[in-house]
């Protein structure tokens, strides 16, 4: 008995992946829509990265600082507009003030004596926290450039430096709001996945009367529905791969977490979004209602409400409120601790509960309000 | 002659748009043991609903019914297990192919294809040069036969055949009722609907509705004869004509073209003066090249009748 | 000489290797009621189509009057009216609007326009339903409806797509009764049907096989050639005879 249960469940499932793979506009969106996505905003992103102007306070002013301050020059993503050596800081301020750059570099005394005697020595980065986004990336470049730099002349013999970079946000310390948007993609992308094209594919079947001749069968129509979700289940979890693996190789952002971790989240906001859909396809009665209460009912309040595009602690009261609701919001949260701040489960298990919490207060409702008859 | 119900139907009613629209009237009728009953009826008659309570997709407002002696609210799910449904509108995946759709809905049923192949091998074999095919991109014959053994796989007890010949030409509906014939011979009960009258006489039973009334129940011949009237027939190419002058005529009841003809009948049965003098104008203004000749009512002239009678009685009542 | 409503000649259509339709030519005359038949895949659909102006053939021409259905294909279009079971009204409108609204797309002047509504809702008693939403009307009166408005602006010639489709038998003769009056107004009828006995109701009909026309005549000398009873038997022969 149970093998034909199983049968019956591994055949609609491999029709639902006919439905998939026959229809172009729905392998475009599926596949095509994520990797354009997070291209087009790294690319928009990293383009800024281009000649970003800098100064650079060297008070050594000696062989390794000049060497060090060369290879910035010469690396592309850095202008270097002036450089002195007075390190007050209200002489490096009235540069940021002017707008005119982005990011400060502040050689210590006595940089290349510290490191052939192979002392630790700091080098200060300031950035213009302003951006918070922005300064994190510039940020992270400089960081990355003075490591290939200690790799560098680690290669010579005897010397065994290490040069800690210690970067200070100027105007925005904690950096409060910065977007990433590797998660948000994955919220949107997600959204448009599970929860919109779920949904118009059982609503589908409402509407071209192959439902009827399902209900009619003696197969338990919620697994109907079930079966219905799992090749996108499948889908997006390969979508989120793709995101990732797109933005460490192409895009060159870090993931400081766990990956496995990362990937258990996203898991759970699927299913989250996965039951949306369902509900939404209980209570759609046509494809075009589905479509809309997918857009504007789920799709815009990510883009507004999850803090992927607007950081929530700069709106109103209320609209804070709502963002609660949101399940993207705890999503993004969840996802950007993991990837930027390299979180552990331990710092997130409220998230984590209370996407769960409501992923199973969905699955209720669509279960209450699911019927085995034809609505009248 | 076997008169076992298997299907019973008391007092069944459904209305739609919050009591609005009445869909079904209070009607009742049984369909027995391996029978072809046939729903004729025009759109809107409310077949469609009569169907979709039947296959437990709509629930009645008041009445109920025995589905092989299961009651169709509580045991829904033992009534989906023995019958087959092929609704009005064409309702397989498009976008697969004969043979997927096929594969798809003998699987859900938990059979498969081989299981049950003997029982739609007839029609199967014509769909065979087409297996691979999108349903999407068949004729309407061809759809109709796939929809047929989609609806046939499972080996059904009783099969609910929503307008299956609609919008069919004549060659494949006749072919199609050849196969239904054939199923009847397998042991299977078939209630079909369709809105052509001339199909009515492929049943054995009929039920005649209109506005979700029953009109009348029985076999075709006995509806036939019980037609209240004389029915004559005139052949002739000036049918308008003609029909105008019968509607003018003192005593006609009702005239109407039927193909090639004109069908009158009179109010009174007693009405041999009435038939000559018609006959002599008629002749007088040339208006005939034929004779007028008694026909037997079809399904179609009862129909007519029935509608006729309902139609005056409503405008006396309002 | 007759005049002609319809002229086609050697119309062809192909899709890729597909002929769905194969060289068919015809002449319908004016005012004539010209029954358009065929099994389903036979052709019927695509050269109706082809015949509208809606698609363009492979090959061939086809006249409307003494205009060209591809050249003139501005012209053409106040020239024909069209009708079909799916598409003919608009539900969310009532019957008024629907009238002034089709009425207004073919240009009638407002003052000929409020004319011929007022006759159109008395000849087909719909004075009471005027401001009714037609989706609230019988399918029955919708195809009436329908049909008169197709023909409000009198057309050449009006293109009837099974409009009966699952009508009642009594309205489906008021129906044909509304095909009888557009036709001794001059109005040439093209129409298709699954109904047999209506194909008897027609002057002529063509009965389309493997995208040809397997024959054409009046139903009488149709039914005397093949030497049978009924159009039915007709039609079967001339099908299973492939």
């Amino acid at each position: 008995m149970k093998t034909i249960k199983f049968r019956q469940f591994t055949s609609l499932i491999r029709k639902e992946f006919y439905h998939v793979f026959r229809d172009k506009k729905t392998m475009l969106i599926l596949f095509g829509m994520p990797a354009t996505m997070i291209l087009i905003f790294g690319f928009a992103l990293t383009n800024e990265i281009r000649n970003t102007s800098i100064v650079v306070i060297d008070q050594a002013n000696d062989n390794h600082s000049k060497k060090l301050t060369q290879k910035i020059s010469t690396s592309n993503y850095f202008t270097i507009v002036d450089k002195q050596s007075d390190p007050r800081r209200k002489n490096i301020e009235q540069y940021f003030q002017k707008g005119s750059i982005k990011l400060a570099l502040i050689i210590p005394n006595n940089f290349s004596s510290e490191i052939e005697s192979h002392n630790t020595c700091k080098i200060q980065i300031i950035a213009d926290a302003t951006d918070p986004n922005n300064a994190n990336v510039l940020t992270s470049y400089m960081t990355s450039i003075i490591r290939n730099y200690e790799r560098q002349i680690s290669g010579i013999p005897n010397s065994n430096c290490n040069i800690i970079p210690e970067i200070k946000m100027l105007y925005n310390p904690k950096l409060k709001g910065a977007p990433n948007f590797v998660p948000g993609v994955i919220a949107l992308v997600l959204m448009l996945i599970c929860v919109m094209m779920t949904a118009i594919s059982i609503v589908r079947e409402k509407e071209m009367g192959t439902m009827e001749v399902l209900l009619v069968s003696p197969f338990r129509p919620f697994l109907i529905i079930l079966s219905k979700t799992v090749p996108y289940l499948l889908i997006s979890l390969l979508n989120i791969i793709l995101i990732l693996l797109l933005s460490v190789f192409v895009l060159h952002l870090p993931i400081k977490g766990n990956l496995t971790f990362l990937f258990i989240e996203s898991a759970l906001f699927i299913i989250t979004c996965l039951t949306l859909g369902i509900f939404i396809s209980i209570k759609a009665k046509s494809q075009q209602a589905a479509m809309l209460i997918s857009l504007v009912g789920m799709f815009l309040p990510t883009v507004l409400f999850s803090g992927f595009m607007f950081p929530i602690d700069n709106m109103p009261l209320i609209l804070q409120f709502i963002s609660n609701l949101v399940p993207a919001k705890w999503f993004y949260t969840i996802a950007k601790s993991i990837m930027i701040q390299g979180s552990h489960f331990s710092a997130l298990w409220t998230e984590t509960l209370i996407l769960t919490a409501m992923t199973v207060l969905l699955m209720v409702a669509s279960l209450k309000n699911f019927k085995v008859r034809l609505e009248p | 002659m076997m008169t076992e119900p298997i299907i019973t139907v008391e007092k069944l009613s459904r209305t739609f748009q919050k009591g609005k629209v009445k869909a079904v009237k209070n009607i009742s009728f049984s369909i027995n043991k391996n029978e072809i009953f046939g729903l004729i009826g025009p759109d809107g008659a409310g077949k469609t609903s009569i169907f979709r309570i039947l296959t437990t997709l709509l629930l009645p407002d008041t009445g109920f019914a025995h589905i092989a002696g299961y009651d169709m609210v509580k045991e829904y799910k033992k009534i989906r297990q023995i019958i087959g449904y092929m609704p009005g509108k064409f309702s397989l995946y498009q976008d697969l192919t004969v043979e997927e759709n096929l594969h798809f809905f003998a699987s859900i049923y938990g059979t498969n294809i081989d299981e049950n192949y003997h029982l739609i091998e007839d029609i199967y074999n014509q769909l065979s040069p087409f297996k691979d095919r999108k349903a999407g991109n068949l004729s309407g014959g061809m759809k109709q036969k796939l929809a047929l053994s989609c609806a046939l796989i499972h080996n059904p007890t009783i099969m609910f055949l929503d307008e299956p010949t609609t919008g069919v030409d004549p060659v494949s509906r006749k072919e199609f009722w050849v196969m239904l014939s054939k199923l009847k011979r397998k042991g299977i009960t078939i209630l079909v609907s369709t809105p052509y009258m001339d199909e009515a006489s492929l049943c054995d039973r009929v039920a005649l509705i209109q506005d979700g009334n029953i009109l009348s129940i029985d076999q075709p011949g006995n509806i036939t004869k019980q037609f209240p009237r004389s029915l004559y027939s005139i052949r002739s190419n000036q049918k308008g004509r003609i029909i105008n002058y019968l509607r003018m005529f003192k005593g006609i009841y009702n005239c109407y073209v039927y193909g090639e003809n004109i069908h009158f009948n009179f109010e009174k049965e007693d009405h041999r003066e009435m038939l000559v003098k018609l006959k002599k104008n008629l002749q007088h203004k040339n208006l005939f090249d034929d004779t007028i000749r008694i026909v037997e009512p079809s399904i179609e002239d009862c129909f007519i009748e029935m509608l006729s009678g309902r139609k005056s009685n409503a405008i006396e009542n309002g | 000489m007759d005049e002609f409503a319809i002229k086609a000649q050697n119309l062809t259509k192909k899709f890729g290797n597909f002929i769905a339709v194969n060289s068919i030519s015809f002449e319908v005359k004016k005012g004539e009621i010209f029954g358009f038949l065929g099994a389903n895949g036979a052709g019927k659909t695509t050269a109706m189509k082809m015949l509208c102006g809606l698609s363009i053939p492979t090959s061939g021409t086809a006249k409307i009057g003494e205009l060209d259905v591809y050249t003139q294909k501005d012209k053409i279009k106040s020239r024909i009216g069209y009708m079909s079971q799916k598409f003919s009204l608009y539900d969310d409108l009532t019957v008024l609007e629907n009238i002034m609204f089709f009425g207004g797309i073919y240009g009638l002047r407002r003052s000929l326009l409020q004319e011929k509504c007022k006759n159109l809702l008395n000849r087909l008693n719909l004075n009471r339903q005027r401001n009714h939403l037609v989706h609230s009307l019988p399918l029955g009166w919708k195809q009436k409806l329908a049909f008169s408005v197709a023909v409000i602006h009198d057309p050449t010639i009006v293109f009837l797509d099974e409009p009966t489709g699952g009508v009642d038998p009594l309205v489906r003769r008021q129906f044909w009764d509304l095909i009888y009056e557009a036709s001794d107004r001059g109005i040439t009828i093209f129409v298709t049907t699954h109904y047999m006995d209506e194909a008897e109701y027609c002057n002529r009909i063509s009965i389309m096989v493997n995208g040809r026309i397997g024959a054409l005549d009046t139903p009488h000398n149709l039914k005397v050639e093949y030497g049978v009873t009924s159009m039915n038997d007709v039609f079967y022969q001339l099908a299973r005879g492939k």
